[in-house]
């Protein structure tokens, strides 16, 4: 299910605007990756070039090669769409489509694809997903009720239901807890180590906690100023880089002594 | 102990309370200009007639005093913030009135004047060989209607697909350069977007053409504008967040438009589309020049002159026949269907509106 996804010499720009700069590291499958940094140093855009999200914002634009098993997302004639599926992405703020009810949220990636599915398949991913994003048991007496009714929460947990039903190989998350409380947050986390067993996870986070308790492994990155582009500093398990890391920046940085 | 306790609570007067006018105030005061205005005209106008009464000016003069009255007795017993805040309300709420008056004054006028021929003859005859009394409009309601929904037709997709493109795909100078000529179309003078179709169907169709097509397309340049502007508005309020989390589960950008960005406004647009039927089905000129005038039903918008409601009521007005009071009736009555029409069709666009908009739970 899972993929490894390495990334080589990968530059980031918006228009002349070089956003991140010379990233090259491996994601290994099956396992937690955190960014952690500054505001402003390049993780969320960096990530959001691993399934080509970035290509959103007009005049957004990258240099060098993403490869997920081997396949290059940037080589010529690759469809956007394609690889969208292959890498799922959660976002910072939970935004389940107002319009549609929880079990058509879920359903999302199946339905507005117009593909067609028998009800009983449809209620199996629908019950199958919702177990993987531990709201089965909040919601499975409410399917038919607006998805934006539930709390922020569950709103959250259900935008990754709706990730995993489209059964994805690598699951992007970009701050999926900042706008949640504690405990919505201790679920998420909870979630993440249960979903690792079959995806590939990568996780920006702010919270260093978070990124310590959650991830095999962690990424720093940095910026040497405004204007400046964003770099990767330092890229290894999680233990060295909480305890020991080789670079003083990214001591600072997990021990509190800046940002 | 307790007992004293709460006889000094009551006694005790909250500090947060007082310093205020009572809520009564601004009411009083109001009452007592109108009837010292009123007092000082019946004065003025002693051994007159009473009819000549100036209750206009009673009214006005007396709703100026009362705004000065209240403002300085609130910065006398209350304080500036209080007073400036009840000057504000009470401009504020008389311009309301103000508004109101020249909308229901209308209203009324054409409620009263059309009723006299709102009768059953008027929505079962046209008016073929009428030149007296009795006729009806049936033909102008359903030139109206034809017409109205030929233009609808034309610009609805038009205006939609435009929208889309300039919110969705437009980038660049080619945008802007549709937005700049979409709001020079949204200027134009309705007689100008009448001559252009009526110039164009005589290209096609030789001169002296009349055809409820072309009025038709007369009212779809007029209508496409405001398609535009308003799908335009409306398209753009949906927040990125929901065609990322859509692009971000593997959908193709048409898919996304069609089943999220166009799902989570149509209650907008549907307003917007209601709107620019309303403008439009009161237009007179362009379809006098395009669709021409007639006395008799023709429900086919490609061949030979259709009438709508307005035409009918500017050509009663204009050529009376032998009974001027029987014409001016009926174009009262044409007003007043119309009228109808159009709040039937703004009740419609609520229903629609109602029925698709995003539901919040709970």
């Amino acid at each position: 299910m899972s993929k490894r996804i390495q990334v080589n010499d990968l530059n980031v720009f918006y228009g002349k605007f070089k956003a991140v700069e010379g990233i090259s590291m491996t994601i290994e499958p099956r396992s937690v990756t955190a960014f952690i940094g500054p505001s402003g140093c390049g993780k969320s855009t960096f990530l959001r070039t691993l399934n080509r999200m970035h290509e959103v914002i007009p005049g957004a634009y990258v240099e060098g090669e993403v490869l997920v098993d081997g396949d290059n997302l940037y080589g010529e004639g690759v469809d956007p769409v394609l690889v969208r599926r292959q890498v799922g992405m959660v976002f910072q703020r939970p935004n389940p489509f107002p319009t549609m009810s929880i079990r058509d949220n879920v359903l999302a990636g199946v339905k507005l694809n117009n593909t067609r599915m028998a009800k009983s398949d449809a209620d199996a991913l629908v019950e199958k997903s919702l177990q993987g994003a531990n709201l089965w048991n909040e919601v499975k007496d409410r399917l038919n009720l607006p998805g934006s009714g539930l709390s922020g929460g569950q709103q959250q947990r259900l935008c990754i239901a709706r990730a995993i039903a489209v059964s994805p190989e690598v699951i992007l998350m970009d701050e999926p807890c900042s706008a949640l409380d504690p405990i919505s947050t201790l679920a998420i986390e909870d979630l993440i180590e249960d979903l690792k067993r079959e995806y590939t996870i990568v996780i920006v986070t702010h919270n260093m906690q978070q990124a310590s308790r959650v991830s095999d492994k962690t990424a720093f990155f940095n910026i040497a100023g405004t204007g400046k582009p964003g770099k990767l500093i330092e890229y290894a398990d999680t233990t060295k880089i909480f305890s020991n890391p080789d670079v003083q920046a990214t001591e600072d940085y997990v021990s509190g002594r800046f940002g | 102990m307790t007992a004293t306790t709460a006889a000094a609570a009551s006694a005790r007067v909250n500090p947060l309370t007082t310093g205020q006018l009572p809520a009564w105030s601004p009411w009083a005061i109001l009452l007592g200009s109108w009837v010292l205005v009123g007092g000082v005209f019946a004065l003025m106008n002693t051994g007159g007639d009473p009819a000549d009464f100036n209750i206009a000016a009673t009214l006005f003069l007396g709703t100026v005093l009362f705004v000065v009255l209240l403002t300085v007795f609130s910065s006398v017993a209350e304080n500036r913030r209080r007073a400036v805040d009840r000057l504000v309300t009470s401009l504020v709420s008389s311009a309301f009135v103000i508004v109101l008056i020249p909308l229901v004054s209308l209203l009324y006028t054409v409620v009263v004047n059309g009723l006299d021929r709102f009768d059953a003859e008027f929505f079962s005859s046209s008016m073929r060989n009428i030149v007296g009394e009795g006729g009806g409009a049936v033909h102008a309601i359903w030139g109206t209607l034809l017409i109205t929904l030929g233009a609808a037709v034309i610009s609805v997709p038009i205006g939609l697909m435009t929208a889309i493109y300039l919110v969705e795909y437009g980038r660049g100078k080619l945008a802007k350069a549709i937005t700049f000529l979409v709001d020079v179309m949204t200027g134009i003078p309705s007689i100008v977007a009448g001559l252009f179709a009526a110039a164009v169907f005589v290209i096609f169709f030789g001169p002296g053409t009349y055809m409820g097509i072309a009025g038709s397309v007369a009212l779809s340049v007029l209508m496409i504008p405001v398609v535009v502007r308003s799908s335009e508005e409306m398209l753009r309020l949906v927040p990125n967040e929901l065609r990322e989390a859509s692009y971000a589960l593997g959908v193709p950008k048409w898919l996304t438009i069609m089943k999220v960005v166009m799902p989570t406004s149509i209650a907008g647009i549907t307003t917007g589309v209601t709107l620019a039927i309303s403008r439009v089905i009161g237009e007179t000129a362009p379809l006098v020049l395009t669709a021409g005038i007639t006395a008799s039903l023709n429900t086919n918008l490609f061949s030979g002159p259709m009438t709508t409601l307005p035409v009918l009521v500017f050509s009663q007005y204009r050529s009376p026949g032998i009974d001027p009071t029987e014409a001016l009736d009926r174009a009262w009555a044409g007003a007043l269907t119309l009228i109808l029409i159009v709040m039937a069709l703004n009740l419609v666009a609520r229903l629609v509106a109602k029925i698709f908009a995003p539901k919040l739970g709970r």
